[in-house]
């Protein structure tokens, strides 16, 4: 048994809240400087440059990314010897988002009735998804995510007879129709499979795999592969204004499906893809 | 590819020399506004009231900004998508806006507004916030305070620099731009 204090995982949730907004993972930073000198569009170039000197202004001066600083998604695996003490686990995970969207001066950016509104004033409460594994870790994702790019996902349950063209119709028409409202250059997640919710969810942590590491199946490696070509195909390019890189990566993640069903995700996640990890 | 820089209000003039996919340095007073500000500023306009900002020749940004940190004139600033204020936009182009910025597409209608009373839709770089953050000199909100992140706000800009995205001859660098580089 491994006793981990509530209080702790506050903290952590809370600097980590910060962390994700000032600061962009090393794999995003280089696949964006990659595209910068890739890009053919002088446009295209010249958005990149921006978004690169953003991200050097963000960093140094502790200020968000984006004036988005999203949703607080929290990916969770607690390892069963794990015993949180002090307080409640759920309670302590909002704590640390209140506290570090408080203290990082990141916008509030949550209603508490999706229809009526009233901001919550705290950016709670955070979208918390959580696994029990073997082990006595706890491992936390902390994943701000913008509307922007979350406003351009898409599901689709199709019949599996749709196959692969299906997947790969719906992955890149929805990129095109999208054009520059995800903000691309955008780094898409695949989930095949799994229940209605699932699929979303896992295209979802499909988001968090490091960008430039490819499926470990070689069939979904091609998948990938192929999807982004396709997309930088599009031709959407940099914040829609055309361009050759429209897209970082494509991850795919699968999951067991139905005998009948054949859900199909796509989870848009736009140039700051932010996300910061801890194990506790 | 042109160059300007163009100081506010912006006149017709103005307009009708930018054209899609040119680079500008706006310097003067914008104001902001997102879905909840156009509402209110539209239903206004309906009921035949006075608006807390004034409209002819002015620009509005699309922007609910971080909060301010100590000692800055406004927190991170980058645009919001655009298409949520199209339904409101061709009421107020009609009244006098001459330009709006923000990011992504605008709708027929809007460009029609756009075109009829010579309006130009300036694009931001989306996720640039901390960038463009420093181009606002000063930042102040004027109305709808309880709106927080999406109140209006009377901003003093030097040297924003955005892309003419959609110009009032009908020229849209979505189309134009995505066309070129598909393969």
């Amino acid at each position: 048994m491994k006793d981990i204090d509530s209080a702790k995982i506050t903290e952590e949730i809370a600097r980590l809240c910060m962390e994700a907004n000032f600061e962009l993972e090393g794999d995003v930073l280089r696949a964006l400087e990659e595209a910068a000198e890739r890009e053919e569009s002088a446009t295209g170039k010249e958005v990149l440059d921006q978004i690169l000197d953003n991200s050097e202004i963000a960093r140094t001066e502790r200020m968000p990314i984006c004036q988005d600083t999203g949703l607080a998604i929290i990916f969770v695996e607690m390892g069963q010897e794990v015993h949180v003490v002090g307080g409640d686990f759920e309670e302590a995970v909002n704590e640390g988002v209140k506290k570090g969207y408080t203290e990082g001066y990141l916008r509030k950016s949550v209603l508490s009735d999706p229809v009526r509104g009233g901001n919550t004033g705290d950016n709670t409460p955070a979208i918390i998804h959580l696994r029990i594994v073997p082990g006595e870790m706890l491992k936390i994702w902390v994943v701000p995510k913008g509307g922007g790019s979350e406003n351009m996902s898409r599901i689709a349950m199709m019949k599996p007879a749709d196959g692969i063209d299906g997947i790969k119709k719906f992955v890149v028409e929805n990129v095109r129709a999208a054009s520059g409202n995800p903000c691309p250059p955008i780094i898409v997640g695949v989930g095949i499979g799994g229940s209605f919710e699932r699929c979303a969810q896992i295209s979802k942590r499909a988001l968090l795999r490091e960008v430039g590491s490819e499926h470990p199946d070689p069939f979904y490696a091609d998948l990938e592969r192929e999807l982004l070509e396709s997309i930088n195909n599009t031709g959407v390019g940099p914040m829609g204004l055309g361009g050759r890189c429209t897209a970082l990566a494509v991850h795919v993640e699968t999951a067991p499906r139905h005998i009948a069903s054949f859900p199909v995700a796509m989870n848009i996640n736009c140039h700051a893809a932010r996300h910061k990890y801890v194990e506790l | 590819m042109a160059e300007y820089s163009i100081e506010t209000p912006m006149s017709k003039e103005d307009a009708l020399k930018l054209k899609a996919g040119d680079k500008v340095m706006l310097t003067g007073r914008i104001y902001t506004a997102r879905d909840a500000a156009h509402k209110r500023l539209v239903d206004l306009l309906e009921e035949g009231g006075d608006l807390p900002i004034p409209l002819e020749g002015q620009i509005i940004y699309y922007v609910g900004p971080a909060p301010t940190p100590p000692g800055k004139a406004i927190g991170s600033a980058g645009p919001t998508t655009s298409y949520r204020m199209d339904p409101y936009t061709p009421a107020l182009i009609e009244k006098g806006l001459r330009g709006m910025i923000g990011k992504g597409e605008r709708s027929e209608a809007v460009v029609e507004a756009m075109v009829k009373h010579k309006a130009v839709y300036f694009a931001a770089t989306g996720g640039a916030a901390a960038l463009i953050s420093k181009s606002i000199v000063s930042a102040e909100v004027i109305a709808y305070d309880d709106l927080g992140a999406e109140a209006v706000r009377k901003l003093e800009v030097k040297g924003f620099p955005v892309i003419v995205a959609q110009d009032c001859h009908g020229g849209n660098i979505y189309k134009e731009g995505q066309a070129k580089y598909a393969r």
